[in-house]
């Protein structure tokens, strides 16, 4: 058995991803992303060379929607809307465990 | 080689058509998503249903399933001699395969001509939760990650095999964060590149402190006279215990911060620990503390529901 010791490169410390980046570590085809642009689940931060980049937290989005498009044979609008309510979840459970008492 | 039955995890009969098959398969995955599901499992049973659908909804798969025959479920078999020939596989070892790998790796024979043959692959990615404790996520941690991943031979079968690996969690990492350990995945096959490993840090619930990001909360018991008389009191932190002054006329609920006592940021700076006000009373009181509260209560004018007199008025 081979024991490896690997840094861990933390997501949002990523360095920014061009389009054909975001698509090659997401699976997903450059249309595709640009379809989740269009809904709103991805933004681009900017543009170098007239090209857009990504801010590495859409690879967390753009992995969740290339799982939810695989697995569940969603369509852009509907991945939009499940993103959209994960995240709205994903805050109030929090919230919810800051406020709940020590165990 | 162990038996799955495809058909009984979709919960279909064995002659259930295309569209029962995709149907079955939508409603189990919706309610055992691991993005959407928080039932305890779902994400094991959904492997299963995952499996068995990816088999099932290809028809040349799901005929060379049917050809395996019909076993109990984890029964050890064999197929029958030739099988697989017509997917340009055969010449399989069985011994320790996992059947969903054999079907991927004749799906992977089957992929036609020598171009297609030679196309660059990208390696799979794996994705694990990594448990630490809110004291490894202060200090940063070395993790050992043991998985049993799926990985190709020198002949490009699949096989299960243990890994370790070994990982530096840096210092400050949050609940739910992703990580992503670059080129630690599947490996690629042609010259395709190397998967990733993605972590989810996920805390272990520490019996003092509960955290937001990187700020922590925690629970500060005070005596009714510390929270009106104000006090100077010592609070644990995760670097140690500090003093910490409870202001007078402290509130129940009420939140105290000591500014950088959280968990530390990425580039520079930390969370800050909030002390939440919890004010306390003896439930077995001496005679003398008993005496003492007496004169309290006889000497005060302070009433905390002069507001319920308030409302009532204003009903009227």
């Amino acid at each position: 058995m081979r024991v490896e010791v690997t840094e861990v490169v933390r997501i949002e410390e990523h360095q920014t991803l061009s389009l054909a980046e975001l698509a090659d570590l997401s699976r997903l085809s450059e249309a595709d992303l640009l379809e989740l642009l269009e809904c709103g689940v991805i933004a681009p931060t900017g543009s170098a060379a007239g090209r857009a980049s990504f801010g590495a937290e859409c690879l967390i989005a753009a992995r969740a929607a290339s799982r939810l498009k695989d697995e569940l044979e969603l369509d852009a609008h509907s991945i939009a809307v499940v993103l959209t309510l994960l995240e709205r979840i994903r805050r109030l459970e929090a919230e919810l465990k800051a406020k709940a008492p020590s165990p | 080689m162990k038996y799955k039955d495809y058909y009984s995890a979709l919960g279909v009969e064995r002659t259930a058509s295309e569209e029962e098959i995709k149907t079955a398969y939508r409603k189990l995955a919706r309610k055992y998503h691991p993005d959407v599901s928080k039932e305890p499992g779902a994400e094991e049973k959904f492997k299963e249903v995952s499996e068995a659908y990816k088999t099932l909804k290809d028809p040349e798969k799901r005929k060379a399933y049917d050809q395996l025959g019909s076993h109990k479920p984890g029964e050890e078999f064999r197929p029958p001699p030739d099988w697989g020939a017509h997917f340009g596989g055969g010449g399989f070892s069985f011994e320790d395969l996992d059947l969903s790998d054999l079907f991927e790796s004749l799906a992977m024979g089957r992929r036609g001509g020598p171009r297609q043959r030679d196309m660059r692959i990208p390696g799979q990615d794996y994705e694990v939760t990594a448990h630490i404790t809110l004291e490894d996520a202060f200090t940063g941690a070395m993790l050992d990650l043991n998985l049993t991943v799926p990985e190709r031979d020198e002949q490009g079968l699949l096989q299960r095999v243990p890994r370790t690996f070994k990982v530096r969690i840096p210092k400050g990492a949050t609940e739910g964060q992703r990580m992503r350990v670059p080129g630690k995945g599947g490996k690629g096959i042609n010259g395709g590149r190397d998967g990733d490993l993605y972590l989810n840090i996920a805390l272990h619930p520490h019996p003092l402190f509960r955290s937001e990001g990187h700020d922590l909360y925690l629970d500060l018991p005070l005596t009714p006279w510390e929270a009106a008389l104000g006090a100077t009191v010592e609070v644990p932190t995760l670097a140690g215990p500090v003093a910490l002054k409870v202001p007078p006329g402290t509130r129940a609920g009420q939140k105290l911060r000591l500014t950088g006592r959280g968990l530390p940021k990425p580039h520079e700076g930390a969370g800050d620990l909030f002390a939440v006000a919890q004010v306390v009373v003896p439930t077995v009181l001496t005679d003398r503390e008993r005496a003492l509260f007496k004169e309290l209560a006889d000497a005060s004018t302070f009433n905390p529901r002069g507001h319920f007199e308030r409302e009532k008025s204003h009903a009227r």
